[in-house]
């Protein structure tokens, strides 16, 4: 055992073993650093993981649970339920899963939550592939890139689980990004106090399963959103406000190419990439002025 | 106390009334959905106060319950059939975690091919889950055996959770005059939940269920195993009490004109009640029949087994699960293993029958009864599962006659 020479200042201890340059990593500090210690937090297997702990070590000074991968939803609702209960009502229930236990095995639990309106803060932390189990395509897994399970780069598109949150009808939907982080944590103060269910999507940039220096992770977090790869938004009681504003794109194949992973894209294949982000940022800012 | 009508169904979810669960998850399924219904009407009309989540799956309703029991609550679902196959992953979670949960399952058989009615496949199929099983015989002991489930799984010297099984229909499905207890009456029996070991605290945080080392996992294990070891002494206390304070006795078998018997029936559930009537039946022919009911499967009291079938010269088991390839179903199994540990040669015929709905009726107990007989007369004993109520043409059923396809 070592001593501790420095007591970590947040909820978060020193030294956690995420990647060199992991978004993760700072988002957790950034998140509980917002929520505060009257949080519970649910975290299912995966890179989140390493923050539960092993043995009888924790990088957490709050309450939590590791749950399954497919039930992080689940379970942050029976926690507010036992609360609700007992009239605990100061206390964030907050469950941190990443894209493949939220977008992929995971939906179904968060769905149910989402319909039934529990007050729980859901995080996804999208890192767009199974990173812990040894990059794995996900359901969030955007076209063109390789993963161990799409080593010909995938051929179809990412699914939106934003949107699918937004038909849910909750009272708040965000995305956010490790790049912009007073906007991001704006949104997790404002999904803490929603009064419902409250989902916000991360983009995690991953320099280890996405083929960039670790050096890199906020430079490409930032590119993602300024060539509206990851338009950053929120959906407030049903209304669309975009964030982050992007007066002049840049182009796709600039964000692209900082990556490994999106090597083997033809550029017909980044065409198409260009087309699909500019016609969904367009609906998006029709959305939002309308 | 008051007699009210009720099948297997409202009995359960009147002793999850009765036991102030403050947070129900559950998911509706054929024949449990009665329990689902029961429970949502009991907190919408105002007289169970609790948080009902109306979920999406059985999986999920487990899940709720995880993260409600956690911060230090009462819960309740119940299930069935696929869905407590659904459930199977997180039922190990609750089971680890040491969460007393209380789930009445009313069994019916696994797909495929479908079927609504009862057998034991469901349960059979967790029995190595790290859960008690205790299966109740009518509707007066889905009441009784769930009640005193809380008082023993929330025991310190056990923390853990118990199914509470039922047969679907024959139990789940049918009305008897049931004893329903006051509420007063219960609570002084059951006192309110508080949690013993792990929980959900924000004044007192700790993480729960992270990844851990071989180093630690065998102990981690250990620890359930001698919670269930614990288990068969607080089982026998707590039923002890319940008589005491309510009037009817349980206990982990339940043995049925024994003494003397040449030969006994090992059964499980709502069979039991025909295999009485079989066994008064046979006796007034001048046959020494006897009956063994296990009440507590898992943990299985193998001593109590032993000792009521010590003198028994040939046993039989009638398993409703196929208990597909093994020798004989995990009943039997279970029979088998403990009279063996004696050392003793006594033959254990295992039978299978009553399954996807089909019922144990008295002949086909007393064939398998009669084959006993034969046994005891002289005939060898069989070593694998005899299917006592199998038809002849079996294996011709929704045969493809050959040439069809090509």
């Amino acid at each position: 055992m070592y001593a501790i020479k420095h007591q970590a200042r947040g909820l978060v201890s020193h030294g956690v073993s995420t990647c060199q340059g992991c978004a993760l990593e700072l988002a957790v500090r950034v998140i509980l650093d917002v929520l505060g210690e009257r949080t519970i937090i649910v975290i299912p297997p995966g890179c989140a993981a390493l923050f539960s702990g092993f043995g009888n070590e924790t990088a957490l000074r709050i309450p939590g649970v590791q749950g399954n991968l497919e039930n992080s939803a689940a379970i942050a609702a029976g926690i507010r339920a036992g609360l609700e209960v007992q009239g605990k009502d100061d206390i964030t229930v907050l469950a941190l899963a990443g894209d493949g236990g939220t977008v992929d095995i995971g939906l179904q639990s968060l769905s149910g939550a989402m319909e039934r309106g529990d007050r729980i803060l859901y995080i996804c932390y999208d890192n767009e592939a199974y990173m812990n189990t040894g990059i794995q395509g996900s359901g969030s897994t955007p076209y063109g890139a390789r993963t161990t399970t799409t080593p010909a780069g995938k051929p179809t598109f990412r699914k939106n689980v934003l949107e699918i949150a937004v038909a849910h009808r909750i009272p708040y939907v965000a995305s956010a990004s490790i790049a912009y982080l007073e906007d991001f944590r704006r949104k997790i103060a404002r999904a803490r106090d929603a009064g419902g269910t409250a989902y916000i999507h991360l983009h995690s940039p991953c320099p280890t399963g996405w083929g960039y220096d670790p050096s890199q992770t906020i430079r490409v977090a930032e590119l993602a959103v300024q060539t509206l790869c990851w338009p950053l938004y929120e959906v407030v009681e049903g209304k669309t406000r975009i964030t982050v504003k992007v007066n002049k794109p840049r182009p796709v194949a600039e964000y692209l190419q900082t990556q490994s992973r999106f090597r083997s894209m033809t550029p017909e294949e980044i065409d198409q990439v260009q087309r699909t982000v500019e016609a969904e940022y367009q609906r998006l800012l029709e959305r939002a002025e309308a | 106390m008051v007699r009210k009508l009720l099948d297997g169904n409202g009995a359960a979810a009147e002793a999850m009334r009765l036991a102030r669960v403050q947070v129900i998850a559950a998911y509706p399924i054929t024949p449990q959905s009665p329990i689902a219904e029961k429970l949502s009407q009991f907190v919408a009309d105002g007289t169970l106060k609790a948080k009902y989540l109306r979920v999406e799956s059985e999986h999920s309703a487990m899940s709720c319950l995880i993260g409600a029991q956690l911060t230090g609550v009462r819960t309740g679902t119940a299930t069935s059939s696929v869905g407590l196959a659904l459930m199977h992953e997180v039922l190990g979670v609750a089971s680890g975690l040491r969460l007393p949960i209380v789930m009445p399952v009313v069994n019916r058989s696994l797909v495929s091919p479908w079927s609504l009615w009862c057998d034991h496949q469901d349960t059979m199929a967790e029995r190595d889950s790290g859960w008690i099983q205790l299966y109740a015989a009518d509707a007066q002991e889905v009441l009784d055996l769930t009640l005193l489930a809380y008082r023993v799984a929330e025991d310190p010297r056990v923390l853990t959770p118990i199914m509470v099984c039922m047969d679907g229909f024959f139990v789940s499905h049918t009305s008897q005059p049931v004893e329903v207890p006051d509420q007063e009456a219960v609570d002084r029996f059951l006192p309110p939940y508080r949690p013993q070991n792990l929980y959900l605290d924000v004044d007192d945080p700790m993480f729960v269920n992270d990844l851990t080392p071989p180093a630690d996992f065998t102990e981690m294990r250990y620890q359930q195993k001698v919670g269930f070891e614990a288990a068969l002494e607080v089982l026998p206390e707590v039923m002890d009490e319940f008589a005491r304070h309510f009037g009817r006795r349980y206990d982990l078998v339940e043995t049925y004109r024994c003494e003397d018997a040449e030969a006994v029936l090992v059964t499980l559930g709502s069979m039991s009640g025909t295999g009485k009537y079989v066994v008064d039946q046979l006796r007034a022919q001048g046959q020494k029949v006897g009956l063994l009911r296990v009440v507590s499967f898992r943990p299985f009291p193998a001593d109590r087994v032993r000792a009521a079938l010590s003198r028994v010269p040939v046993v039989g088991v009638m398993d409703r699960s196929a208990g597909l390839g093994a020798e004989v179903g995990p009943v039997c199994t279970e029979v088998r293993a403990a009279l063996s540990a004696e050392g003793r040669q006594v033959p254990v015929v295992g039978f299978v029958g009553g399954l996807g709905g089909r019922d144990l009726a008295p002949k086909t107990l007393a064939a398998a009864f009669s084959r006993l007989l034969e046994i005891r007369a002289g005939a060898p004993a069989p070593r694998t599962s005899q299917w006592i109520d199998v038809r002849a043409d079996a294996l011709q059923l929704r045969e493809v006659p050959a040439g069809v396809r090509h």
